[in-house]
């Protein structure tokens, strides 16, 4: 028989997604690093004292040398200080406060970026994590500040809410997907649309609008509702860091000690072995889609209840739906993996707002920097390359099988 | 064109798939390669198109040794192929398929029109009735296949070579394509035909050369009888013996009755096939690939959606069970695509071995994976099956193909089993593992449990098997004692029932 009998199903996306995931360590810590370098190259050459001693490099190169010395060591340091400690600081409470502020950051980051991981573990893109979080946002957000519960049972409440919210919203795609087959990249775009524009319809209602404000925005949450700060008021670190926290041991435990993760895994790998093996491929994709909005519907509560208490509007996704996916990407789909992700990107962020005032340097160098991450995690040769790594025994199994098919 | 083969000789790895092969086609001729799967055809094709570089051995055209370093150059020669899985763009029309690869412009426009004369012409020349501006995806296989004829034609090919030609085809479509067939060799074209279904063999061959094993075991003329092809067909290999004994019979166990299968095409695929299997027995379900068997599998373990009939399994209604429940039922089974059907490659052996356990007990408690329990049950399945590994955390994909097997015997085996379902358990697999596998089965039955082997090697089935039901075009032919002779096989694979031979019910 001719090798294409031998070809498996698997669609492109899927083997993508695989070869992504199954990425070595070594080579994420690379891409960072490229990452940075060319995050480097790209301060020094926008800082106008490196553009001015350019001019007579030839002159004096020294000049320009300390220059772009003094402009990216001066830019990584203050992002330090912002992001992870203010070494300038008088005493720890204010040196620590930078690492505070980059959890809180990262914290909606690696909800979402957990959800968007199992998907992509059972081998589901969710792209719909913009409209699982408005849609999660909304619904702890309006028990936030609509239902007068007493204090603790209120917030218990209102992360409930939040949580089925991005799960129904996830849910009703793997359903579509699972009875259908419609592809839930499609759907997933169209329902975040359908969230956003719901979101702003209602805004501009009593349901959701503030009495007597005109603004399609929100009243504020009830203190009831709040996400607290564990370490008291001066030091500034949200429960749902916690929360988080907890979330990434249990889906940590999920894909690795439980037998629904077993089968989430099985089914991302090779969904034919899976059906082959008495596994329902149709509902465990259902699962998989419930648990992932329901973890990006965490990422909504934390918006709402920790991050903007004041009231929200359509906009209170803030991009972490789609962010995730870089996270999650960096951290290669596990747990740990997006839980250090997240923690990165939630340094990059704080620090850029130092780097930007101490510096001059524009925040969206960090943007850069981040996209710069994913290009190379996306795209392993080009880092194997620069560094002269060795190729992966890249799928002895489907050279042999080739073989094999390729003598009949 | 005179096309001709000499010495061609390749290998892949140890396994030797064309040893010498030497091949003539006069210009007007139809010659037939006939062999069974794995014999080294397709091998030996793909090298004539440029797909494959020969080890050894020329390739002559009209006497002038040609070099082909891929498919361009194959056809430039003259060469053109209708391969067994179509090469078209389904979204495209029958013109634009023609031209592709060889677009001729105007103006920087393509010149559809020419495309369109183009397909009229060789159409019309040899009543072909395709219309060019079709959508491919819209025609029947057969006039697919008809598109790929033009498309050879179209470049002028004085060769043209049909790899497996009938195997998508209808009985009826297949009578067209033979006159086809034969209409083109009035043209003057030389016509290689790969099959391994005798009866067209005899219906259109000039001249048959019957490859086995990557050899040349033999030429024949079509006046030759079934069973002269196929005794040269099927040969005598290594004799695989199995040490067994008579079996006991211990009353019916899995009951198929009147099943049918009709596949994702609407085709009819498994056509009213009934039998018995008694615990204690082998039942071995021979026939060439591609005449039901992999369908009739499925059905009995719920993988198939339209399915008429009945299959008991001790009393029990299989077809209103899923997957699920079959397999909790107690039926093992060994799935014919090991690598996309049984296991998951990127899982290590361990988590393959639970694989199709994921669900409750002894692996499974309150939901979490009895990890510790896992890797003693791992470590002593390696041991007892002799899987060659590292450890028991080694992924299975990087296995080879005999440890890959006997993974998934460890994991079926290690049940309690009602009924055991093996296809094609040894594929693929080196004498040592085939041995190893093939102990294990017999094992199985003298355990008092009913064993269904589906192989395409007759070798293996005559080793296995007590009882045997050759399977042709969707239909059991007959079934047969284990003992009957290989020719009498032969000739049922082809479809034909001998005169003399007692058929058990």
């Amino acid at each position: 028989m001719t090798g294409s009998e031998n070809t498996a199903p698997e669609s492109r996306s899927a083997r993508v997604l695989r070869e992504i995931a199954s990425g070595g360590v070594a080579l994420t810590v690379l891409s960072v690093i490229l990452a940075f370098v060319i995050g480097g190259i790209l301060i020094a050459a926008t800082d106008p004292t490196v553009q001015q001693t350019a001019g007579y490099f030839f002159a004096r190169p020294t000049d320009m040398l300390s220059a772009v010395w003094q402009s990216v060591s001066g830019a990584y340091a203050s992002l330090f200080r912002g992001g992870v400690y203010d070494f300038t600081a008088p005493d720890f409470q204010g040196g620590i406060v930078s690492l505070l502020s980059s959890l809180n950051y990262a914290t909606p980051l690696i909800a979402a970026g957990l959800g968007i991981a199992i998907g992509f573990r059972t081998g589901v893109f969710n792209i719909g994590g913009q409209g699982q979080m408005l849609i999660g946002a909304t619904a702890a957000g309006w028990v936030g500040f609509a239902l007068p519960l007493p204090a603790g049972i209120h917030l218990i409440v209102a992360i409930i809410a939040g949580l089925l919210g991005g799960m129904v919203w996830a849910g009703i795609v793997g359903l579509l997907k699972a009875r259908t087959g419609a592809h839930e990249v499609i759907v997933t775009i169209m329902m975040n649309y359908i969230a956003l524009y719901l979101l702003q319809f209602l805004l501009h209602t009593p349901v959701l609008r503030a009495p007597g404000s005109q603004n399609p925005q929100t009243p504020a949450e009830k203190p009831t509702a709040l996400l607290f700060s564990v370490f008291g008021p001066n030091y500034d670190l949200s429960f749902g860091f916690v929360l988080v926290v907890a979330a990434t041991i249990g889906c940590w435990w999920l894909l690795s000690r439980s037998s629904l993760g077993f089968k989430l895994r099985a089914v991302g790998e090779n969904p034919r072995a899976a059906r082959v093996a008495g596994i329902n491929v149709n509902r465990t994709i259902v699962y998989a889609m419930a648990l992932s909005g329901l973890l990006v519907g965490l990422a909504g509560v934390y918006q709402v209840l920790g991050q903007n208490t004041t009231g929200f509007g359509s906009d209170i996704d803030a991009g972490i739906g789609f962010n995730a996916i870089t996270v999650t990407l960096l951290g290669r789909s596990r747990p740990w993996g997006v839980f250090a992700a997240g923690i990165v990107f939630g340094i990059l962020q704080a620090g850029s707002n130092t780097m930007q005032v101490a510096q001059g340097v524009d925040i969206d160098i960090v943007t850069v920097i981040q996209s710069i991450i994913v290009l190379f995690i996306a795209a392993p040769p080009l880092v194997r390359a620069i560094f002269r790594l060795p190729a992966p025994g890249s799928r002895p199994r489907a050279a042999r099988s080739k073989k094999v098919a390729e003598a009949k | 064109m005179k096309l001709e083969l000499q010495g061609i000789t390749k290998t892949f790895g140890a396994l030797v798939a064309n040893d010498h092969i030497d091949l003539e086609v006069e210009p007007g001729e139809i010659h037939c390669l006939l062999g069974e799967n794995g014999a080294g055809k397709s091998t030996l094709m793909n090298i004539l198109y440029g797909l494959y570089q020969a080890d050894g051995g020329t390739i002559l055209l009209d006497g002038t040794a040609q070099h082909f370093a891929g498919p361009g150059d194959a056809m430039r020669a003259g060469i053109g192929m209708v391969h067994q899985h179509f090469m078209l763009i389904p979204v495209f029309t029958v013109a634009e398929n023609v031209m592709l690869g060889h677009e001729q412009a105007k103006l920087g426009f393509l010149d559809l029109p020419a495309a369109r004369a183009k397909v009229r012409e060789i159409s019309a020349r040899f009543g072909f009735d395709v219309d060019p501006d079709a959508l491919v995806e819209d025609l029947p296989v057969g006039v697919q296949q008809r598109v790929e004829i033009i498309k050879a034609l179209s470049r002028n090919a004085q060769v043209l070579v049909f790899d497996e030609p009938t195997a998508v085809l209808t009985p009826q479509e297949t009578d067209e394509l033979m006159a086809i067939m034969r209409q083109l060799k009035e043209a003057g074209t030389a016509i290689v035909f790969i099959t391994h279904k005798l009866r067209e063999v005899r219906e259109v061959a000039d001249r048959i050369t019957v490859i086995r094993l990557g050899k040349v075991v033999g030429e024949a003329s079509p006046t030759a009888t079934n069973s002269e092809l196929a005794s040269l067909m099927v040969g005598r290999s290594v004799e695989l013996t199995v040490e067994k004994s008579g079996s006991v019979s211990g009353g019916h166990a899995l009951t198929v009755d009147h099943v049918t299968v009709i596949d994702a095409r609407g085709q009819v695929v498994v056509d009213d096939v009934s039998f018995e299997v008694q615990a204690g027995e082998i039942l071995a379900i021979a026939g060439v690939q591609g005449n039901g068997q992999t369908e009739l599998t499925e059905a009995i373990l719920g993988l198939e959606e339209h399915v008429t009939g009945g299959i008991h399994l001790d009393g029990l209604d299989l077809r209103q069970l899923s997957m699920r429940k079959i397999l909790d039922a107690g039926v093992g089974f060994v799935p014919e695509d090991r690598q996309e059907d049984a296991l998951v490659p990127e899982f290590t052996i361990a988590e393959n071995l639970m694989l199709d356990r994921s669900d409750g007990e002894p692996f499974v408690k309150r939901g979490t994976l009895q990890l510790g329990y896992l890797r003693s049950f791992a470590a002593d399945k390696v041991k007892e099956f002799d899987v060659r590994t590292q450890g028991i955390d080694t992924l299975v994909g990087r296995l080879s193909g005999g440890n890959q097997q006997k993974v998934v015997l460890a994991r079926e085996l290690s049940r309690e089993l009602r009924l055991f379902v093996a296809a094609q358990p040894t594929r693929g697999l080196d004498v040592g593992s085939i041995e190893f596998v093939h102990e294990r089965i017999v094992a199985t039955r003298d355990a008092g449990v009913p064993v269904i082997v589906i192989s395409t090697e007759l070798d293996e089935v005559v080793a296995l098997a007590d009882r045997i039901a050759v399977m042709y075009r969707g239909r059991i032919v007959g079934i047969v004692p284990g003992d009957t002779p290989r020719d009498v096989l032969g000739l049922m694979m082809a479809g034909e029932v001998p005169h003399g031979t007692e058929v058990a019910a």
